[in-house]
């Protein structure tokens, strides 16, 4: 299906670039906002057929697209979008899923804005980048809907057997190509579901679980076995498993160690990480009929963070009922690293934002609940390590507000589960494991990583492109040792 | 998985289950606790290991009734399963031959206690153990304990069985008695405040084992995070043992209401 494919070229000529580029990007249709705040409702309601064949014919179906580049696994752009035009939307997922393990979680929580459609060519004609996200995600939900299943794959006997510890995103990814390639995987988690920080972080109204449960599925038709609690160097240790016959093991055990702030009262009742709050209702599914696991129903909830979890947390907590809902950032908006989309939508569904302002005292009542906060107003300094204007107090400018709950969400460490527990296991200080940037390869023979374990917090596309990249290197290495 | 294939009850509200789960029995040493749900809209809940058997590829695990997940538990039956079993998790005991150990056990606390006494003795110790009870029916394992303690002491508030009295008083004429190297609580937070305030007093090294709120148990949530040492630490992680004379249990008792 190359570029130079007759039909390619048919649909080329077919449009002028001056018509395609005069097309107005296509706008999502999603739920109001007022409605949202009631329910777990998905808020983007996808494309319709009709205006996913429209935005795809804003592509100009680029000699060099740079689009390709600015996906970190590498998935073939204009060829998916083209295929769309054309009304070839299996065939579009199909080119989709050549790189991709997880399209229809990408199409949603990926952030397009700053992988391929920022180096979309319409940029540089002034206009707003051709809709790859809207359109991938498109092209996986007509596959998911649609009947026709791939058959499914039993690997023969012969098949070397890796394992992979984390059902997330990179372990997921792996799994899948590995499966391709004909290996005998079994992936094995340490919760009670499958799918890892895609079922107890991102919430419902942002990616169904449906969804990934469908995606999970189709990893299941091409042999990928799961094993639910299990932890991987604590249930059974790496030497079980290669006694077991694994030759290989991919760690992407997560980011799952909640970072607290260090101030006095963060540890009253109603304070809590954001991986709390959002595994209890997420994974443990509290405030639903029939779960009985707790969660705390705040009438006004501060979410301290300004990344997309921080915003999944204050929009979760509308849902949940609270009458206020309010991100408190110390940096300004512009500096916040949410989606854009994610803060336009959480301000839709009525979220304020105190930004520039940061916690510094929490205040309790004399049953060791959370009352107020204090919070330090600051003004924007030079540029920190990061590139970004660093916050610094604004001296004297204190202020008090009312609250009873508080979401802490200000970054996570490593989970030390697994580097504490292999011998000989490199770990860097901050604990993340220590892999060879090309390879992914560990300091262990044959002990790959990828994802928030090696990176220590990042996105589901970065570390859906470690397990690739990781799953290509161990299949190169197995076969030249072959 | 998870089936049970042995049910006791010690008392009306206090059960003993003996689990199969395989790969726990074989990877797990003392200290060490599971998660365990029951039901599909099952609540994830921390029980420590109270033994296990790797022959049989079972753990056994002491619950008492006192709220809505643990009184599906005590309904469970022989033949039924346990939804989800996941562990071992938590740091294991640092066990050494140290001389004299108090090992004090209250209420179920006994339960994760008896893997304790049991390696305290084996590593070569004088063990001496106190069951401390509200009454005499609330008394448990007190058969299993005895084969790996020098001396059993039980004491209950009502007198009902062994001396009238508290942990405490037990453990402070045990040590104005003799010279006691280290001692271990595990039972209620308020019977561990007091013992760690009695020992702090006899300068006393004592270890406690923390039974905090946890969702995931795999350091994921932070909701059983405690101050020790004037820092906040994960008891699924770092824990659940700690140094008792550094932890900050009023912090800890208070965050134990979160939910009531």
């Amino acid at each position: 299906m190359s570029r130079s494919a007759a039909w390619r070229e048919d649909l080329r000529k077919s449009m002028s670039a001056k018509t395609r580029s005069a097309i107005p990007r296509v706008i999502m249709p999603q739920l109001p906002g007022e409605y949202r705040v009631t329910n777990n409702e998905e808020v983007n309601q996808g494309l319709s057929a009709r205006q996913a064949v429209v935005e795809a014919s804003r592509c100009m179906d680029c000699p060099d697209p740079q689009c390709v580049t600015g996906c970190p696994v590498g998935i073939d752009i204009p060829g998916f979008i083209k295929n769309i035009q054309r009304g070839e939307f299996g065939k579009a997922a199909e080119v989709i899923r050549r790189t991709s393990a997880l399209p229809a979680v990408c199409g949603r929580v990926c952030p397009q804005e700053k992988q391929c459609e920022s180096k979309c060519i319409y940029h540089k004609m002034k206009k707003e980048p051709v809709a790859i996200g809207y359109l991938e995600r498109f092209a996986a939900d007509e596959e998911l809907r649609s009947s026709e299943r791939p058959q499914p794959v039993t690997p023969d006997d012969s098949a070397i057997m890796v394992a992979v510890a984390g059902s997330g995103p990179a372990g997921l990814s792996f799994a899948g190509d590995m499966a391709r390639k004909g290996y005998a995987v079994t992936v094995f988690e340490a919760l009670h579901e499958i799918g890892g920080v895609l079922k107890y972080g991102i919430p419902e109204f942002r990616l169904p679980n449906s969804i990934v449960e469908a995606e999970i599925d189709r990893l299941r038709g091409l042999g990928v076995k799961f094993v639910k609690d299990t932890i991987v160097g604590k249930t059974i240790s790496y030497d079980d498993l290669k006694s077991m016959g694994f030759k290989g093991l991919f760690v992407a055990s997560g980011a799952g160690l909640p970072r607290f702030m260090s101030i006095p009262g963060e540890n009253l009742i109603g304070v809590m990480s954001s991986n709390e709050y959002l595994t209890r209702i997420n994974l443990m599914g509290a405030g639903r009929e029939g779960a009985d696991t707790p969660v705390t129903r705040g009438k006004t909830a501060i979410v301290v963070g300004g990344g997309n979890t921080a915003m999944d947390s204050v929009r979760t907590a509308r849902r949940m009922g609270a009458e206020r809902a309010i991100i408190v950032y110390r940096r300004s908006e512009a500096e916040m690293p949410a989606r854009i989309e994610e803060v336009a939508h959480a301000r839709e569904e009525g979220v304020e934002f105190m930004t520039l302002h940061n916690p510094i005292e929490y205040l309790g009542d004399e049953k060791g609940r959370v009352r107020a906060v204090r919070l330090q107003r600051m003004e924007l300094g030079e540029p920190d390590e990061s590139g970004r204007r660093s916050p610094v107090a604004v001296p004297g400018a204190v202020e008090e507000i009312e609250t009873d709950m508080v979401i802490v969400s200000v970054g996570v460490s490593p989970n030390p589960l697994i580097p504490q527990s292999i011998d000989g296991l490199e770990v860097s200080r901050r604990g993340t494991i220590v892999v060879d940037d090309a390879t992914m390869e560990s300091s262990v023979e044959n002990l790959f990583a990828g994802g928030d374990i090696v990176r220590g917090g990042a996105t589901v596309i970065l570390a859906m492109g470690d397990g690739r990249r990781a799953a290509a290197v161990m299949d190169a290495k197995f076969k030249q040792a072959d | 998985m998870f089936k049970i294939i042995d049910k006791e009850h010690f008392s009306e509200h206090v059960v003993k289950f003996e689990v199969e789960a395989p790969e726990i029995a074989r990877s797990r040493r003392p200290g060490h606790f599971v998660i365990v749900r029951v039901g599909d809209g099952g609540e994830r809940i921390p029980l420590t290991i109270a033994a296990s058997d790797s022959v049989r590829g079972t753990i056994t695990l002491v619950v008492q009734e006192v709220g809505v997940s643990t009184r599906k538990i005590c309904a469970l039956n022989v033949g039924d399963c346990f939804t989800d079993i996941v562990g071992p998790l938590g740091q294991a005991t640092h066990i050494g031959k140290v001389g004299t150990v108090v090992c004090c056990g209250g209420g179920v606390g006994v339960a994760p206690l008896l893997p304790i006494v049991r390696a305290m003795k084996e590593a070569g110790n004088r063990v001496v153990t106190i069951l401390a009870a509200r009454t005499a029916e609330l008394v448990i394992l007190r058969d299993q304990v005895a084969p790996y303690s020098d001396e059993v002491i039980v004491m209950t508030d009502d007198g009902s069985l062994g001396r009238r009295g508290l942990v405490t008083e037990g453990l402070e004429d045990v040590i104005n008695r003799e010279k006691v190297d280290q001692v271990v609580a595990i039972g209620p937070a308020v019977m561990m405040k007091f013992v760690a305030k009695l020992t702090k007093k006899y300068d006393i090294p004592t270890m406690v084992s923390l039974n905090t709120i946890m969702v995931d148990g795999t350091g994921m949530c932070g909701a059983c995070r405690v101050t020790v040492d004037g820092k906040t630490r994960f008891v699924c992680i770092d824990g659940p043992e700690f140094d008792a004379h550094k932890v900050d249990f009023d912090e800890m008792i208070m965050r134990l209401r979160s939910y009531n």
